[in-house]
């Protein structure tokens, strides 16, 4: 199993959400997050104070997977986050060692 | 029942809850008494004038007006500007100032700024009114017409609500970095020693109608030792006045008393007790422009109370006063949105709201005396000098005016009062001078714009020099009894949870 952590465009998480779900993907987390990569960020200016602010809001996507779906799932969040400018994000594939269902005490792949 | 020993606290309690039961036994004690009598003792004056209701429907509604600029207008204005962390602890700390001097006034202050102190009297008032001994509901205070008072009651919460708001502005300065138990300590200290004495010197003023009266009997003097007699007490009459006031410096409502006065404490508060940690490196953006956006609209709304509530009556100087302040800051608020958006590039929701009230401020001490016109070009003028002392100037100096105290407040309040001084000058429609002794010339004086520059400048320098001196040494009492500032770690935790013990948001 693997986790496909995304960092992506605030504005995109809807498309890749349906996406995902019209690849068989039926849960997903989302967070909250700032970071950097090539894409600057701004100045800000508050009277005689000003600040530059290098941190962009984004949305960090994690999704929980079996090995089998991880290239469809990579796929599908790269044609749907792709804009072309600097700033798209990136994905990284983590390994996942194990998966439990809480309700069901379901385990690995039954429990995604 | 174990009853415990009080504690510290609870002995200030107690000593506050003992001498507000002395005061009110005193007072009803009082209530009886006639009070001293009126200097107008011949048949001129015959019947005493009584309040007119429209007129003491108006004062009061201007205290309130005022009060709402404290809370929650002021406020709020400076708690959007502040981090998260701290929000509470600026809320807590206006709240805390308004209620404490709500309390002095009463018990001291009123008498201090408003009564006659006998020989001290062009520096300072005396105890007569302490405890609001004499005052009731029938007590009549003067205004600026001849024949027309006010309930005196509504003149004392009128100016307790000026008294309330001008220490509350001192805070903004040391904003983020200052101990609740030493704002406490210093502002008690502050409104004792240097706001009561400013207001006194500068509003403290003789009654239209003691003037008049006087001037009457010297006019009906029939010879020489009767025209002395009269004449002195004329001088008497006329000199039994603050300092100020008797140099005819004119700030009609309170360009030096309010603004000019808290404006240089809070700079020096600021240059004593140091920048905030982290200033210049770490974030300190505002939280929330919402906030002080909503605190400036309320500034705005309730300075018609401040400006032309100091009237003391309801005409068309009243009006006058209030379209000013309307006119003023819309001028300068859209000067600082046109000056911020030429020089930085892009017009600010921060810039506007700063530019309305460095307008309000400029046009204080102004809006009873200057035309319309003129308060306009007031308005215009204040916003680029103030955004450039709240930027170019700050930046340059290093220091850390957290919320502009200094280069809004001070900066404006001078410009203001120095323009009163040429605004005032009726060729520029304003009202021009006006000389209670004139009885037959409609009260007509003369203005000289050399010797009101002369005057307005003794009542800006008089401020600076008592505030900024006087302050910093109450500054340095408190630090070493109290200490000012809390701990780096207190700091950069956040007063919220280190001097309050909450949160101002639990999201």
């Amino acid at each position: 199993m693997k986790i496909v952590m995304a960092i992506i465009k605030p504005f995109k998480l809807d498309e890749v959400r349906d996406a995902l779900t019209a690849i068989g993907v039926h849960g997903l987390t989302v967070t909250e997050v700032k970071g950097y990569g090539r894409q600057k960020g701004h100045t800000e200016v508050y009277r005689g104070a000003e600040y530059a602010v290098n941190f962009l809001p984004k949305i960090k996507i994690e999704v929980a997977v079996v090995q089998g779906d991880v290239d469809k799932t990579v796929d599908a969040i790269t044609a749907t986050a792709k804009t072309g400018q600097i700033g798209d994000g990136k994905i990284f594939v983590i390994p996942l060692d194990q998966a439990v269902r809480i309700r069901t005490g379901e385990s690995d792949g039954a429990a995604l | 029942m174990m009853l415990k020993r009080p504690t510290s606290a609870g002995w200030a309690v107690l000593a506050i809850g003992v001498l507000c039961a002395v005061g009110f036994v005193d007072a009803a004690l009082a209530q009886t008494a006639a009070p001293a009598a009126p200097a107008a003792t011949d048949a001129a004056a015959a019947a005493a004038p009584v309040p007119n209701k429209g007129d003491t429907a108006w004062m009061l509604v201007s205290s309130a007006l005022v009060l709402m600029m404290s809370l929650p207008g002021l406020a709020l204005f400076y708690g959007g500007l502040v981090r998260t962390k701290n929000m509470a602890s600026i809320l807590t700390q206006v709240f805390a100032i308004v209620s404490m001097v709500g309390v002095i006034w009463t018990l001291y202050g009123y008498s201090l700024a408003f009564s006659d102190g006998g020989s001290m009297t062009p520096w300072i008032g005396g105890l007569s009114k302490a405890f609001m001994h004499g005052i009731d509901a029938n007590s009549t205070a003067a205004t600026f017409s001849n024949g027309v008072v006010i309930p005196e009651l509504a003149y004392f919460v009128f100016q307790m609500t000026f008294a309330m708001i001008t220490p509350a502005l001192i805070v903004g300065a040391f904003a983020e970095r200052i101990k609740f138990s030493a704002v406490m300590v210093f502002i008690l200290l502050w409104v004792t020693v240097i706001y009561f004495p400013i207001a006194h010197w500068v509003w403290y003023v003789a009654a239209p109608d003691d003037v008049a009266n006087a001037a009457k009997a010297l006019a009906a003097a029939a010879d020489g030792a009767a025209k002395t007699a009269a004449q002195a007490k004329l001088d008497e009459v006329t000199g039994a006045v603050g300092w100020l006031a008797g140099a005819g410096a004119l700030d009609f409502a309170g360009g030096t008393v309010v603004h000019i006065n808290a404006g240089i404490a809070g700079l020096v508060g600021a240059l004593i007790i140091g920048n905030r940690t982290g200033y210049g490196k770490d974030l300190m953006a505002p939280h929330s422009l919402t906030m002080t956006m909503i605190g400036a609209s309320l500034l705005w709304v309730g300075w018609f109370g401040f400006n032309a509530g100091s009237n003391l009556e309801a005409n068309g100087t009243t009006a006058l006063a209030f379209v000013n302040t309307m006119v003023a800051t819309a001028g300068a608020a859209l000067s600082w949105l046109l000056s911020e958006w030429v020089v930085k590039g892009k017009p600010s929701l921060l810039g506007i709201c700063s530019g309305a009230v460095a307008g309000l401020v400029a046009v204080t001490p102004a809006s009873g005396f200057a035309g319309p016109i003129g308060a306009l070009v007031l308005g215009l003028v204040v916003s680029p000098v103030c955004l450039f002392f709240v930027s170019t100037v700050k930046n340059a100096l290093g220091y850390d005016d957290a919320l502009d105290v200094f280069g809004v407040h001070c900066i404006g309040g001078i410009i203001g009062a120095l323009g009163t001084g040429i605004l005032v000058n009726p060729a520029l429609g304003g009202v021009g001078i006006t000389d209670y002794t004139n009885i037959t010339g409609n009260n007509a004086g003369t203005y000289d714009l050399v010797t009101q520059m002369i005057a307005q400048g003794k009542a800006v320098g008089a401020t600076l020099i008592w505030s900024g001196v006087g302050s910093a040494i109450l500054y340095k009492l408190v630090d070493l009894v109290i200490g000012l500032r809390p701990s780096v770690e207190e700091e950069r935790e956040g007063l919220d949870i280190t001097e309050h013990g909450e949160r101002a948001y639990n999201i």
